[in-house]
This record gives C-alpha cells, structure tokens and sequence, in this order.
C-alpha cells in the first residue's frame, strides 16, 4: 500500500494570495471543533474545555455539529463501524476543514493494535493534519497540539483537504478496501 | 423621505453590526470571568463571524438559501427603525407594532429556512422556537398594550421621550415594578438565552435550527442574531429604561442591560420547553394582568 506524505512541502513557498492569507488568519483564530468522541480520548476534553486550561482564549469551542465545524477531532480508536461515520462527517464539513487524531490509537492501533477489529492508521482513510500522541494526551499535550494546529494554519500548512480532494482516488480505494461500502445515503432529498 | 434618509439608515447598520458584536464579544469575556476562565479576546466574535463567512458552504434546496436571505433582510429592515437615542434613520415609523411585525418576518425566515433543510432536529427547534416565542408574546404584548393605553402613544422614541427629565426614579422600571420584572423575564425569553434556550440546546437536539448551517450561511445566521439581539434589547431600553437623551446614554444602558441578562444566563440551567411555556403563562402573565388592572383602574405611576 502506497502512503502519500500530507504534508509535502513543495515549491509552493507562500504562494497565497492576500486573501486567503486573511481567511487563514481569521480561520486560525477561530477554531470550531467537532468532537468525534469514539474511545477514551473525550475524557480528556473537559478539563481542556472549562476552567483549568480554558481553550475558548485561543478562540477554540466544540461545536455541535460537522456542519459548522471547521476540525474533526477523532479521540481514540476507530473500529470498522465508527470510520464509516467519520467518513459521513468529514464529507459534511464545509471546505477549509482540518483533521485532528488524538492518542496513540489513531497513530498505529495503539494497545489495540492486533485487534481483528479496528483501524491501525487514520491516515490511511483520511487526510490527518496533526496527531496528538499519547495514552491519553494531557489536557497540557493538548492545547500544546492544538498551538502547533494554530501556527500551522496560519502559515497556509494545514493543507490536508486540498489534499484529500487531490488525491480522493487513493483515499477512496482504502475506504472501500476496509468498509465495503461507502454510501451516504440523504433520506430527505431522494 | 429622502436620500440621506437612506444614507443614515447604511450608516446605522454598520453601527449596529460594530457595536452589538463588540458588546457579544465584552460578554463572552463576562461570561469567562463568571466561570473564572481567562475568556476569549474581546473581538473574538468578529473573527468568528468574518471565518465563518470565509468558508465555502452547501446548500439544501432554494427554499433553504432564500429563508436565510429573508431572515437577514427582514431583520436588518427593522434594526432601521430602531432609534439609537434621539437618532432616528426614518422620522415617525419606530412604532412598536411596525418594529415587532417586522420582526417576525425574520423569525418565520429563519424558521422556513430552518425546515427547508430537511433535518430533523432543525424542524424540533423551529417548533420549539415558535413555541418559546408565543409564550414570551403573550405577558409581554398584555403589558404593552396597558402601557399603550397608559400614555397614548405607541413609538418607541415617545415612550422614552416621556421617562426623560425625572431622573432614574422616572424610568417605567422604577414606576411599574411589576410591569419591569415582566419585561426582563420576558426579554431573557426574546433573547434566548438560559433558562429559555430550549430551542439552540446544543448538547440535546444539535443546535436546532441551525444544524444544518455551515459556512457562509452560518455566517449570515450569526449576523442576524446580532442584529435580532440590538432589536429586543433596545425596545425594552426604551420603553422601561427611559431609552436616552444622547446616543451614548443609550449605548451604556443598552451594554448595561445586555452584560446584566446574560450574567443572569450565565448561572441558570435549561428549563424544558413545556416548563417554560408552563411558566410564561403563570408567573409573567399574572403579573403582567395585574400591572395592566393597576394601570387602568388606579392610574398608579402613570403621573
């Protein structure tokens, strides 16, 4: 299987034009996220959320649903059920959209690593702008990830989705290697 | 009616948009030192409505893209009638039946748009939402309407105009009490926010009408809640808070008034919707009947 690097720095130093330098400002300022809470990573998320580390300084807030979300942040493991759903909520994310994996799970498996059921690599299905590594991350590895997601934006970096429409064949063949099937079906627009 | 009639009323959304989003933003920083949280930079809400309007967005169907464009309208239509103290865009229309018609233009926009998107939590919050606003309409229009027989008049710049020159004491707040509780209860219902937030409730049924809503529409929604936010705060201004002789009186009890509702938000829970509309009509409605009888058989405060 042939892994394609996300993050290829080309020859493409810089090369935005004016506005989309300000969108990517404003964009990395205000960071919506969809919390896709599938293992145990979520526990995590409170504390990073209230008081004590208080993410809404950096102008981060989970958000309710893909739709208004600009991260899908995968907390944990992905078995051959959930990714069918994350790939539904990614493909309902608006275009400026950024990926998120959180602990080691999304990594290389994890501890569940010779699990007949679950997914090793998140990147194998979708384009994964920035890991978080741990079991579990810190609320401190957290908001330190999230920095890094922050400058990463602002530099024009975080590429992933131009990647992932870019290279949709290669992503699509492992999705169907692994699931089946991948058909979002919209009961209320038939 | 003339040209600059138009420029000034330009000039009074920009306004608007300017200072009602600085006062969302100050709030979120209240709301953060409430929780004892850092809080966001006071112009976060600027950039969070400028990125939302910088994303590409889908779309559900005609009926989904025009409710919003009606919703923005008709409530950006009215946010002109408003008077900012003694600035008024149009002479002689910010009468409280006009302003609170209009406004409904924009709510049953927001609610065509809303079921136009096919989801079916944005269809439980519309429903929720219209159920929220015939509970809050009902003790709220009962006191406008005793207070309209009170004082013979019906425009929002009257009203003030008769509070001015008294001092504080001359603020119908102060000279119907009764009258006041009612109008801030049933503000904080307007307002949507806690304990009458049932119909966004993000964590039960997805943010309501606005599940479906991503990018630019979202955008649009966001800028119409802040203009829809200037609307009710400034009518219960003016005809509790005796509105104000200068615009910046007007602005501090208006920033005053919106920092006081949304500490009150800030440590209350959720009622349900059936809760709420359970109390609207037994505690504001009653007091609201009572205010409206002292009014017509007593004349009391009514000078």
């Amino acid at each position: 299987m042939k892994i394609i690097s996300n993050n290829s720095k080309t020859d493409k130093e810089d090369m935005r034009k004016i506005w989309e330098k300000i969108g990517d400002y404003f964009r990395a300022n205000s960071i919506w996220m969809k919390w896709y809470c599938t293992g145990c990573g979520a526990i995590e998320l409170p504390p990073t959320m209230t008081s004590r580390f208080d993410m809404e300084r950096l102008g981060m807030g989970p958000m309710a649903t893909p739709r208004q979300a600009d991260v899908l942040l995968i907390t944990g493991y992905l078995s051959s059920k959930t990714l069918r759903r994350i790939i539904y909520s990614y493909e309902q994310m608006q275009d400026p959209k950024y990926v998120v994996g959180f602990g080691s799970c999304t990594i290389n498996g994890g501890i569940y690593y010779d699990s007949y059921a679950t997914m090793k690599q998140l990147d194998n299905y979708l384009p994964v702008d920035l890991y978080i590594a741990g079991c579990m991350p810190r609320p401190e590895a957290v908001m330190n990830g999230f920095d890094t997601l922050i400058s990463m934006i602002k530099k024009g970096e975080a590429n992933g989705w131009k990647h992932y429409k870019e290279n949709y064949d290669w992503y699509s063949r492992n999705q169907l290697h692994s699931l089946g099937e991948v058909y979002v079906k919209d009961e209320f627009h038939e | 009616m003339n040209i600059m009639n138009f420029i000034y009323a330009f000039l009074l959304l920009v306004f608007v948009f300017l200072f009602q989003t600085s006062i969302t933003g100050i709030n979120r920083k209240v709301m953060a030192r409430l929780q004892r949280r850092r809080g966001p930079k006071w112009y976060q809400q600027f950039i969070d409505i400028f990125k939302a309007m910088s994303k590409s967005s889908t779309t559900h169907g005609w009926i989904f893209d025009f409710g919003v464009i009606m919703a923005l309208g008709g409530i950006m239509a009215t946010t002109i009638l408003i008077p900012i103290g003694p600035f008024k865009a149009f002479a002689d229309v910010d009468n409280i039946f006009i302003v609170s018609y209009l406004l409904a233009v924009g709510m049953l926009g927001m609610a065509m748009s809303a079921s136009g998107s096919g989801n079916p939590w944005a269809s439980i919050g519309v429903s929720r939402a219209l159920t929220n606003m015939l509970a809050y309409d009902v003790p709220f229009m009962v006191l406008i309407v005793s207070f309209i027989y009170a004082f013979k008049t019906s425009s929002l710049s009257g009203f003030a105009a008769l509070q001015q020159g008294a001092g504080i004491l001359g603020w119908n707040f102060f000279r119907f009490p009764l009258g006041g509780i009612v109008a801030l209860i049933c503000l904080q219902g307007m307002l949507g926010k806690k304990p009458f937030d049932s119909f966004i409730a993000p964590a039960e049924i997805a943010s309501g009408p606005m599940v479906e809503y991503g990018g630019r529409h979202l955008g649009m929604l966001f800028l119409l809640h802040e203009f829809s936010t200037f609307i009710e705060v400034s009518i219960i201004v003016h005809i509790f808070f005796g509105g104000g002789a200068t615009p910046l009186e007007f602005m501090v009890k208006y920033a005053l008034l919106y920092t006081f509702m949304n500490i009150i938000s800030g440590v209350f829970p959720r009622f349900k919707i059936d809760q709420a509309v359970k109390f609207y009509y037994k505690v504001p409605l009653a007091l609201a009947f009572i205010q409206g009888l002292i009014i017509i058989f007593t004349g009391l405060g009514v000078s």
